[in-house]
């Protein structure tokens, strides 16, 4: 992969965030203390997903660290280099090639194929057209959409969408993918469809820090940061052990 | 168990190890097996009360097999069953006591028992999750099971997360 910047240590975290505030200032309202004072780290590899319940701050927490929003105060490092006070410019040519996003509403340009919207970023990113094609083709293939590349994201399903949403994300192969609510808008079957996919992604080593208030989703992950009032509750490891007593009793029938 | 062996006799005469293998079947391996025992006695139970009937039948490499057929009575419990209304699951009303009693030990912080009762349900949701994925995606009865029970934990971690709103 090539970088435009020199990058930190390879070997420290992904992610760090210090100390990170944001405070929304509406106009003719009161401010919203979104994010107050967050300090946290993202290992290589990790599958963290944020949860709490919505007004929490998690969006713009999502936001500040894909540097969609900027904070009024705190640092953030990826891949050991501070990116907190980069330009616009800057941040997009980071996200470009490192930082991929999926969101709630998939984001994705109307009036351009299924396959234009999955090589666009690849292109913007210097790949060559052959390369770019290459690419699109095994993600979508691999996404289960082979056969829609000519399809604009009208005619797909909202499920389809997403994946296609999922295919951009990840064309760059990002260092970090973040995805914010990503199955907000989907029916249940789309959400299974998109868990299983950010799954098999993380098992081949992906990072991902996802945000959902749906703790199904939120299952998934090693680890669970429950966010309130703009801040960290709590942060735990999910266990690896065998379903046990627990699941035993939830899943007894009376009769 | 009463009833979902009577309904079983409904649709055939069978023995007790078919009824458990038959229950396996329908309810898959997330379903907490019952042990075939409990399902003999069960059957003896239903014997005496007049619900079904057993008869021997002899075989010729191991001990005879007792064939139970459901009687008029027994179809009339099961009718009696599908028709009344079935009781709501009931609140985990013992977390929601600990909570509610907790300020007057004086010693235990609710925000901490709940951050400890999530971490539980966290971890049963992911639990549950690996058992659907482990499941035969054929067998839907069996997935709709796991996910009535993640749908039921979702609303205890929703809930969890209002007591958390409201208290903290």
């Amino acid at each position: 992969m090539n970088r435009d910047e020199p990058s930190g240590s390879p070997s420290g975290p992904i992610l760090r965030a210090e100390s990170l505030v944001k405070t929304h200032r509406p106009e003719g309202a009161a401010p919203v203390h979104a994010v107050r004072g967050v300090d946290l780290t993202v290992e290589r590899g990790e599958f963290v997903a944020v949860t709490g319940p919505s007004g929490a701050g998690k969006s713009t927490l999502l936001h500040l660290l894909g540097g969609l929003d900027r904070p009024d105060s705190g640092t953030i490092r990826i891949d050991g280099r501070r990116v907190d006070s980069l330009s616009e410019a800057r941040w997009a040519v980071l996200r470009r090639r490192h930082i991929g996003i999926v969101f709630q509403f998939f984001n994705l340009v109307s009036n351009l194929t299924v396959a234009d919207n999955v090589e666009l970023p690849a292109l913007l990113a210097g790949r060559s057209p052959r390369q770019a094609r290459a690419d699109r083709a095994e993600l979508l293939e691999e996404l289960g959409l082979a056969g829609k590349e000519n399809s604009t994201p009208g005619e797909l399903s909202g499920g389809e969408q997403q994946r296609v949403a999922l295919a951009r994300a990840l064309v760059n192969s990002p260092a970090l993918l973040l995805a914010d609510e990503p199955a907000g808008s989907l029916d249940s079957k789309g959400t299974r469809e998109v868990l299983r996919l950010l799954s098999r992604f993380h098992q081949r080593g992906q990072t991902i820090l996802l945000v959902t208030h749906d703790a199904r989703m939120a299952s998934a992950a090693d680890r669970v940061i429950s966010f309130f009032d703009g801040q960290v509750a709590d942060d735990v490891h999910l266990g690896d052990g065998r379903p046990g007593a627990d699941v035993t009793d939830v899943l007894r029938l009376k009769g | 168990m009463r009833l979902p062996l009577l309904a079983l006799l409904v649709d055939a005469p069978a023995h007790g190890y078919e009824l458990k293998q038959a229950l396996e079947n329908l309810l898959g391996s997330a379903y907490p097996q019952p042990n075939v025992g409990q399902i003999y006695v069960t059957l003896s139970r239903l014997e005496k009360a007049g619900l079904i009937e057993g008869e021997d039948v002899e075989q010729s490499d191991r001990p005879n097999k007792r064939i139970y057929r459901i009687t008029a009575a027994g179809r009339e419990a099961v009718d009696a069953w599908f028709e009344e209304s079935t009781a709501e699951p009931r609140v985990r009303d013992e977390f929601f006591m600990k909570l509610a009693l907790a300020p007057y030990t004086g010693t235990v912080d609710q925000i901490a028992l709940i951050n400890k009762q999530r971490r539980h349900y966290l971890n049963t949701m992911r639990n549950l999750s690996k058992l659907a994925a482990a499941e035969d995606r054929g067998n839907r009865v069996a997935q709709l099971l796991i996910e009535g029970a993640m749908l039921h934990l979702q609303a205890d971690l929703d809930w969890l997360e209002r007591c958390q709103e409201e208290l903290e």
